[in-house]
This record gives C-alpha cells, structure tokens and sequence, in this order.
C-alpha cells in the first residue's frame, strides 16, 4: 500500500500551495491598485458602453475585459473591488471569530448558567435565516464598511461559538486540565493557557473559512444595493449590474464571477488545507 | 413515557425559541430610522395625517406597548397589516409559502439524488480516478455557496445554452387555473403536465444552485459511512456468501450507512430554506424570500416581523422533526 502520511502531505501541499497564491496575488492586486489598474474605476465614458473583452469584434485595446453600461472598465473595477472584499475579509473574519469564540470558550469551559443562556441565544440565532438577518441589519444600520462588520459579527458568531464550545468541553474533561486544577491554577488561567492554546488550531481552520463567507455576505450585500456606498467598485455590485444585462453583456457578469468563486475557493481550501496541517493525526 | 415527556421539553424549548426570535426581530427594526409612515404618504402631506396614520397602524404607541399589542394578535393568528401592500400580513404570507417550499422540498430532493448517487459511485469504484474526481467534486461543492453556483449555472443554462428560464416561477402567459398556490403539486393533481413541465423549467435552476452544497455534504458523508462499513464482518460474510459488489453496497451497506447522514440533511436542510432568500431574488422568483427583501426595502415592519416568525417556525419545526426521527429510527436513543 502506498504511504498514505505522504499522499495526504502532497494533497494538503498542493492545496495549500495554489490557494494561498491565488489570495497573495488578491491581496497584492488590493494594495497596488491605483498604481496598476489601466483605468480610473469610476470614470465613465458613454461612448464606450457595453464595449466587449479585447478577443472579441468591436473591442476597445484600451479596456482588457470590456466596459460596463456606463463605459467603467471591468478590469479596473474588479483590481478596485478587491480591497472591498479583502478588507470586509479580514476585519470582519477576525471581529467574528473573536466575538464568537469567547463565547463558546466562556459556555465550554464555565458551564452552568453561562452555557445555558448562550446555548439558547445559538439556538435563538439559528432560527433566522441569516441572508435575510443581514439585509435586515444594514437596513437598521446604514450602508457602510462598519455596519457590514458589524453584521457578519451578529449573523455568524454562532458557527464559532458552537465549534469552539464543543472543544472546548472536549478538553476539560481530559486529565492534563484536571492536573491544573489540582496544582492551583485559576480558571482565568486554564482558559488562557492550557484550554485556549488547543482550541487554537480549530478556530484558525474555522477563521479562513469565515473569512470566504466574509466576501460572500459582501458580495451578496452589495448585490441587493445594500453595502459599502453605490459608489465604490464592489464585485458584488458589479455581478448585480451584471445579471441584469446579462444577455447584452455577459463580460460585466463573468469576471467579477470568476475573481469572487476563486477566492472564496480559495479562502475555503485554505483552511481545510491548515487544517490538515494541524491535524496530528494525519500528520 | 419518557418520549413523551422529551417532546413535551422540546415543544418548551421551541417555544422559548419562538419567542426570543420575535423580541429580537421586533426590537431590531423599530430602531430603523425613517418613518414608514412618511414613505407610504405623498410628499407634502400634512404633520397630522402622518400622525392619524400612524395611529391606525399602531406606530403612535410605546415600543413595549406595541409588542404586547402584537404579540397577542399573533397568538389569535392575526399578524397584523402590511403597511407597503395595504392588505393583512398572515394572507400575504400564507400566498408565497407554497412556492418556497415547493422550491426547497425539490432541491432538497435533487441534493439526495445527486449525493446519493455519486456517494454510491465512489463507493463502487472505490480507489479509482472516478473516486478522486468525486473528492474533488465535493469539495468544491461544498466551499462554494449557493449564491455563487446560481450566478454560474444563469451564466450556463440561461445564456451560453439557453433551455431553462432565468427569472420568475411561471411563464407570464399561461393562463392559471390553480386554485392554491402550491402549483406543482396541482398541476400534477389536475393532469396539466404542460404547466407542470413549465413550472419545473423555472424552478429547476434555482433549485439547483441550493442543492449543489448540499448534495456535495451528503456524498462526501454518505460515502465515508459506507466505506466504513464494507470492512464490517457482516458485509464480509455476504461478499463471501457471493453476492456481488452492488448488492453489497445497496442492501448490506446502505441500510447500515444511512443514519448519520439522515441526521445531517435535517440540520442542512434549514440552511438550505435560508439560502432562498438570496436565490428568489436572483431569479425573480415569488416566493417568501423575495417578498421579504422588498419588505426590507419598503420597511415594511408588520410584513417583515410576520416573514421572519414564519422562517424561524419552520427552522424550529425541522429541527424538531429531525430529532424525532432520529428517535425513532435509532433504538438506543429511544430510551435515553
């Protein structure tokens, strides 16, 4: 039989490896966008509307992939729509995951009320649909990068709180916790050094994957007009401009399309990747 | 006696579920700025007639004092008056019901089928490039959420090869002559497969963007679960008995194999009735979501509180049915 330590290695290499180079070149392409991006995102030309992608008849070489209705450059716009995604990506990834996890680490580790109180709060959240829980918060909140955060903290802290709740739970009852307990540590200092550190590994897989959900909840935000402000370039936005043009003009749909499927792709399999990993017994 | 009285407990429990998902809906959106009421009136229309309509619509009120007066209508059945659609919210939702659960129960029926039967297929040719192409199948299925598989399959079947439709739940022509809306199951009743055949080429592609994550769940749980078992001594025996590799798998495995996943699509499953909202929209299609995003748009509070208390009943009301299945079919639990 084939050793199946290095097969797995290789597949969680392989994955590690194109995921993680897709969000670098995501990332570069967010912080050098105004010195790369051909075009200013905002600036229309009415003249050049519709104009399809440089392959195709009629295409303009100044504009790669084509224009959108109002003459924008789609290029210009997705490299100009990264750093929407990328910064709802990470602040709002880590806001969550914070949030939440206190959370399932307070109710893991503490029990009694505290547990019962967040355990019926989970149960509470997980009643709402959560698309709809959000467009219903930026309708109480306002558009804006804040409110966005703000929502994806109070749509998705359960997905964290009932993970690390769990573990960490796991890792009371084992003994090395009953040691601590028995030389004197006080529960502040279980729950900071011995239960925290090895629920570690768990909430960094669950933080990539929550950072894809991130950039969907952005994109689908911006998709009902409801996110950072209807001026800046989101992909979102342009996929919603996109679909209702969609048979004139499918370059304004497709590529935004693209850029966003890879990255949460991306974001997803990164963590499963780190996860692997981490995992000590497939390593 | 003891399954009576856990489902007593879980009835209690719904119960408190209920209720907290309707304080905190109702309270979130009073903190809405704007005024419904103005938006609903001419521009220009006087201080005292925002302030007599106001009035009829309770909105006058003290916030507490309006969700008592709420409340206690809902517990009579009556949801209150939409302000944006003028007519009471409970027919209102009642009217789009059916066509999202038509939508779900169908998608949730294409995610069995297609997870089930590539879970099969790996299974059967375990070991194989078949198998791997599965694996990988899945997790991209899986990572990628049901907004984005309905935006491709629009750019798929709705333009590049252009044989389902994009938007709506039936052609505006035809001429309907259902007297419910649950227009899939009455087509089929009243023999009309011409509507049934254009209901279903709506339906189908919105159906699918929701079914592809979860279908990629059950294949990969289905699969993991039905390889365990083909090390089990009893499905040994039956090998070596000679009943080939597909009664093995089927009659032998599968029964064995299922239970965990049945588990599992009942949790998915609500988040399969989530993600609708989302999918109505892009597809224009007339269910509940949809008519929960306009609601949004319009602050139309009656009709939104109504849509989401509907949304978390039939969360609470999945769940329930899932762990009662699970007592049922799980002997050991039965007692516990």
């Amino acid at each position: 039989m084939l050793d199946g330590r290095g097969a797995v290695g290789r597949k969680a290499s392989w994955r590690l490896f194109l995921s993680g180079g897709w969000l670098v070149l995501i990332a570069l392409l967010a912080v050098a966008a105004p010195l790369i991006s051909p075009h200013d995102p905002l600036e229309q030309d009415l003249f050049a509307g519709r104009l399809p992608p440089i392959w195709m008849d009629g295409a303009d070489p100044a504009y790669l992939l084509g224009t959108d209705s109002l003459g924008r450059d789609v290029l210009s716009r997705i490299i100009h729509g990264s750093r929407v995604a990328l910064t709802v990506a990470l602040i709002a990834g880590l806001a969550t995951g914070f949030v939440g996890s206190a959370l399932g680490l307070l109710a893991g580790t503490l029990r009694g009320r505290t547990d019962l109180v967040i355990s019926r709060l989970v149960d509470i959240w997980m009643a709402f649909p959560p698309v709809l829980f959000a467009i219903l918060l930026i309708a109480v909140l306002g558009t804006g990068l804040s409110s966005i955060v703000i929502a994806i903290v109070v749509i998705d802290w359960t997905r964290f709180c009932r993970v690390v709740r769990a573990e960490a739970m796991n890792q009371s009852k084992m003994d090395y916790i009953a040691s601590a307990v028995v030389a004197g540590q006080g529960r502040a200092g279980i729950l900071w050094r011995e239960i925290g550190p090895n629920v570690l590994p768990t909430i960094v897989a669950l933080l990539t994957l929550e950072m894809g959900i991130a950039v969907i909840v952005e994109a689908i935000l911006s998709f009902v007009n409801l996110s950072i402000s209807t001026d800046a370039p989101t992909w979102g936005g342009m996929i919603a401009e996109g679909r209702t043009a969609v048979y004139q003009a499918w370059w304004v749909l497709v590529f935004p399309l693209v850029v966003l499927f890879l990255t949460v792709l991306s974001f997803s399999q990164l963590g499963e990747g780190l996860k692997d990993r981490f995992d000590p017994v497939l390593r | 006696m003891t399954l009576l009285r856990s489902i007593l407990l879980r009835l209690a429990t719904m119960a408190v579920t209920l209720f907290g998902a309707a304080v905190i809906v109702f309270f979130v959106i009073r903190v809405v700025p704007g005024n419904p009421i103005a938006m609903m009136l001419p521009p220009g229309a006087s201080e005292a007639d925002i302030a007599r309509l106001s009035a009829h619509y309770g909105l006058d009120k003290s916030i507490p004092e309006q969700f008592v007066i709420w409340l206690t209508g809902v517990l009579r059945g009556d949801f209150g008056t939409s302000i944006s659609l003028r007519q009471p919210v409970m027919p209102l939702v009642l009217g789009r019901l059916p066509a999202t659960l038509e939508l779900s129960i169908f998608a949730l029926v294409l995610a069995v089928i297609i997870g089930g039967a590539t879970a099969l297929a790996g299974t059967l040719w375990r070991g194989t490039k078949t198998e791997a192409a599965i694996d990988v199948a899945n997790g991209v299925g899986l990572s990628v959420p049901d907004f984005l598989w309905a935006l491709v399959l629009i750019l798929l079947f709705g333009v590049l090869v252009p044989i389902f439709h994009i938007s709506g739940r039936i052609s505006p022509s035809a001429e309907l002559p259902f007297v419910t809306q649950f227009y899939v199951f009455e087509s089929i009743a009243r023999l009309r497969f011409d509507l049934w055949w254009d209901l279903l080429k709506h339906m189908f592609m919105p159906a699918l963007a929701l079914a592809i994550p979860l279908a990629a769940i059950i294949s990969q749980l289905l699969k993991q679960s039905l390889k365990e078992t083909m090390h089990l001594d009893y499905v040994v025996l039956a090998r070596t008995k000679g009943y080939g590799e597909n009664h093995v798998i089927l009659s032998e495995s599968l029964p064995n194999a299922v239970l965990p996943t049945l588990t599992l699509i009942g949790v998915q499953f609500t988040f399969l009735v989530g993600g609708t909202v989302i999918i109505e929209r892009l597809f224009s299609y007339e269910g509940l979501g949809n008519m929960a995003i306009d609601a949004v748009i319009n602050r139309d509070l009656p009709l939104i509180q109504g849509i989401v208390l509907v949304f978390a009943l039939i969360f609470t009301l999945i769940n329930l049915l899932v762990d009662m299945t699970y007592a049922l079919l799980n002997p050991r639990l039965r007692h516990a």
